[in-house]
């Protein structure tokens, strides 16, 4: 559980897990053109593969390959746990 | 100096002529037969005598894994520039091109993403400053 809090703690990995929630299944590409597009963040294509990684690692990422193609997209799951795990004696309170 | 001609490794060039001009609406401009392959090029058919796009084979041994790591990256080879993107998205959608990213709005651009059917990743691409 500690890799899903630290990929979550880096703002450039919240912008591209906005865009993948925005919109699922992206090529590198296409996040890196978001991230700096749209979010005016200035990153090189290798430090967002990086941040890719890590937020596979956490599998808060899942990429899936169709032909030579590799697309991108958000998995909520290990959010979930979090908050199952600190939530649901809050939450059986309500 | 000026860009006259550009081009696009394409793995079938009988292929590439077909999708680029009666999926894309390119216009052929010359075709010269050299040896195994052609000298094959098209133009924008609003601009006959713009910048031709050379539909050049990709069989150099170093072309395809170049092309392969492109594809998987998602970076496309060429951008080209497009009048209404999302009409032509809709168009190319309707004649089965795959669009690998919709039209999507950057701000300053509006880009869609389609596979050439060739090997290549192409743009299209939309300024919005006018």
């Amino acid at each position: 559980m500690d890799d899903v809090f630290r990929a979550i703690a880096d703002p450039t990995r919240w912008a591209i897990l906005d865009d993948l929630v925005a919109r699922d299944g992206q090529s590198l590409f296409e996040i890196c053109t978001r991230v700096t597009m749209k979010h005016g963040i200035d990153s090189s294509r290798q430090a967002i593969s990086q941040h890719l990684d890590i937020l596979e690692a956490a599998g808060l990422v899942v990429t899936r390959r169709e032909g030579r193609l590799k697309f991108h997209s958000f998995n909520g799951a290990p959010l979930a746990a979090i908050a199952r795990r600190w939530l649901k004696a809050k939450g059986s309170n309500r | 100096m000026r860009v006259h001609v550009t081009s696009v490794f394409v793995d079938d060039q009988a292929k590439a002529l077909q999708f680029y001009t009666c999926v894309l609406g390119f216009v052929k401009k010359r075709d010269i037969p050299l040896g195994t392959h052609r000298w094959l090029t098209v133009v924008a058919a609003s601009e006959p005598n713009g910048t031709e796009l050379l539909l050049e084979p990709d069989a150099h041994p170093a072309v395809k894994p170049f092309k392969a790591a492109l594809v998987e990256d998602g970076i496309p080879f060429a951008s080209f520039a497009e009048a209404d993107v999302v009409a032509e998205h809709e168009r190319l959608t309707r004649l089965g091109v795959r669009f690998i990213q919709p039209p999507t709005d950057l701000g300053a651009v509006i880009t869609a993403v389609l596979d050439d059917t060739c090997g290549n990743l192409i743009q299209i691409a939309q300024a919005r400053d006018a």
